[in-house]
């Protein structure tokens, strides 16, 4: 994709599905917690988020079908496209891991997602602002819990700091893709559709050090990023994920229950 | 030492103006992750506009074989009970 030949729309609908799909591929990792969390309060916890995220995938997924035009629903944008049409960031692909590090991604998206939504509430594209503002509670809620987990294991025993160091040191190489623009985010700043995705990296980093200063856990100086999500070029991982969550669409085209 | 984290009690007030209601209990390493796996647990289709929560050890109880002195010595004294009286309807609840 050059950027001569990207309209806005097409811009709009790229920018669409890196939402929807940060969110669904996130809540589908969320759920497979679902019965298998170490106490039933962390389970239905979990199962809490990953419905507020599928929640914000059907508004985000359904605004890209319309913007796209071709009559796609939700549901056929989510369960009809192979890994390289997938948009969503490589952190929200990574598997879960143990408990602590299922949080510790959760966190460093929410922090992330906090701040990119109360950027939307601002947009020029009103549906895109009604949308923020509703998953902006949720997530305000999301961002909380999930700061008070990583507190909690972090500044915890010898072995949850331990592992809980372990996983930010392994998530952290996935961070640097959320603030990297392209010509899909060029194109909506200039428009005040949505912003600069590098703007939002200082209140992260003030956001993040604040709690991993409180959790005792240190974050890595490496700057390295690996990018690929925002423009189709997955992890192996992603291809697992679609085969366990699209296999009853695929084999049964359309069922309904 | 237990591994298991303390139980709490929660209780939810449903509307302003009502009292708190005890509704369950849960398990928590602390008063504040109780309020949210209560909020979790029990406040998810618009039960609350309140949640307290106290730590079960922290509830003090009456015990059953008690219940003759405690509560019968009222039953043969009608006026004790509030049941002369025409509530009007303006009042809500009570």
């Amino acid at each position: 994709m050059t950027n001569a030949a990207l309209t806005t729309d097409e811009a709009l609908f790229q920018f669409l599905l890196r939402l929807g799909d940060n969110t669904l591929i996130l809540s589908h990792r969320v759920s497979e917690w679902c019965g298998h969390a170490p106490v039933i309060e962390e389970d239905i916890a979990l199962a809490n988020t990953a419905l507020d995220l599928i929640g914000q995938t059907q508004f985000w997924l359904g605004l890209a079908g319309e913007v796209e035009g071709k009559g796609r629903s939700a549901d056929q944008i989510a369960y009809l496209r192979d890994a390289w049409d997938f948009r969503n960031l490589l952190l929200v692909e990574r598997p879960n891991g143990d408990f602590g590090k299922t949080l510790m991604r959760q966190f460093l998206f929410d922090a992330w997602q906090s701040l990119m939504l109360a950027k939307l509430m601002k947009s020029t594209n009103i549906r895109i602002a009604e949308i923020a503002e509703k998953a902006s509670k949720e997530v305000a809620y999301h961002v909380e819990r999930s700061a008070d987990t990583v507190v909690g294991l972090g500044d915890g025993t010898p072995e949850s700091h331990a592992r809980m160091q372990t996983a930010l040191d392994d998530l952290y190489p996935y961070v640097g893709e959320m603030f990297i623009g392209d010509a899909v985010d060029a194109a909506l700043v200039k428009d005040g559709i949505a912003p600069d995705p590098a703007s939002l990296r200082n209140d992260w980093d003030d956001l993040v050090g604040r709690v991993m200063a409180e959790a005792t856990l240190t974050i890595p100086q490496k700057p390295f990023a690996h990018v690929g999500g925002k423009s189709g070029t997955h992890t192996e991982h992603l291809g697992y994920v679609l085969a366990d969550m699209q296999f009853l669409q695929r084999a049964y085209p359309g069922a309904e229950w | 030492m237990s591994n298991e984290w303390p139980l709490w009690e929660v209780f939810i007030r449903g509307q302003h103006g009502m009292s708190h209601r005890h509704v369950g209990s849960l398990h928590a390493p602390d008063a504040e992750m109780a309020i949210k796996n209560a909020r979790d647990v029990y406040t998810r289709r618009n039960e609350g506009v309140s949640i307290w929560v106290v730590e079960a050890a922290n509830i003090a109880a009456s015990s059953p074989s008690e219940k003759g002195p405690l509560y019968e010595p009222s039953n043969s004294k009608v006026y004790r009970h509030p049941t002369f009286f025409n509530i009007p309807d303006d009042v809500g609840a009570m």
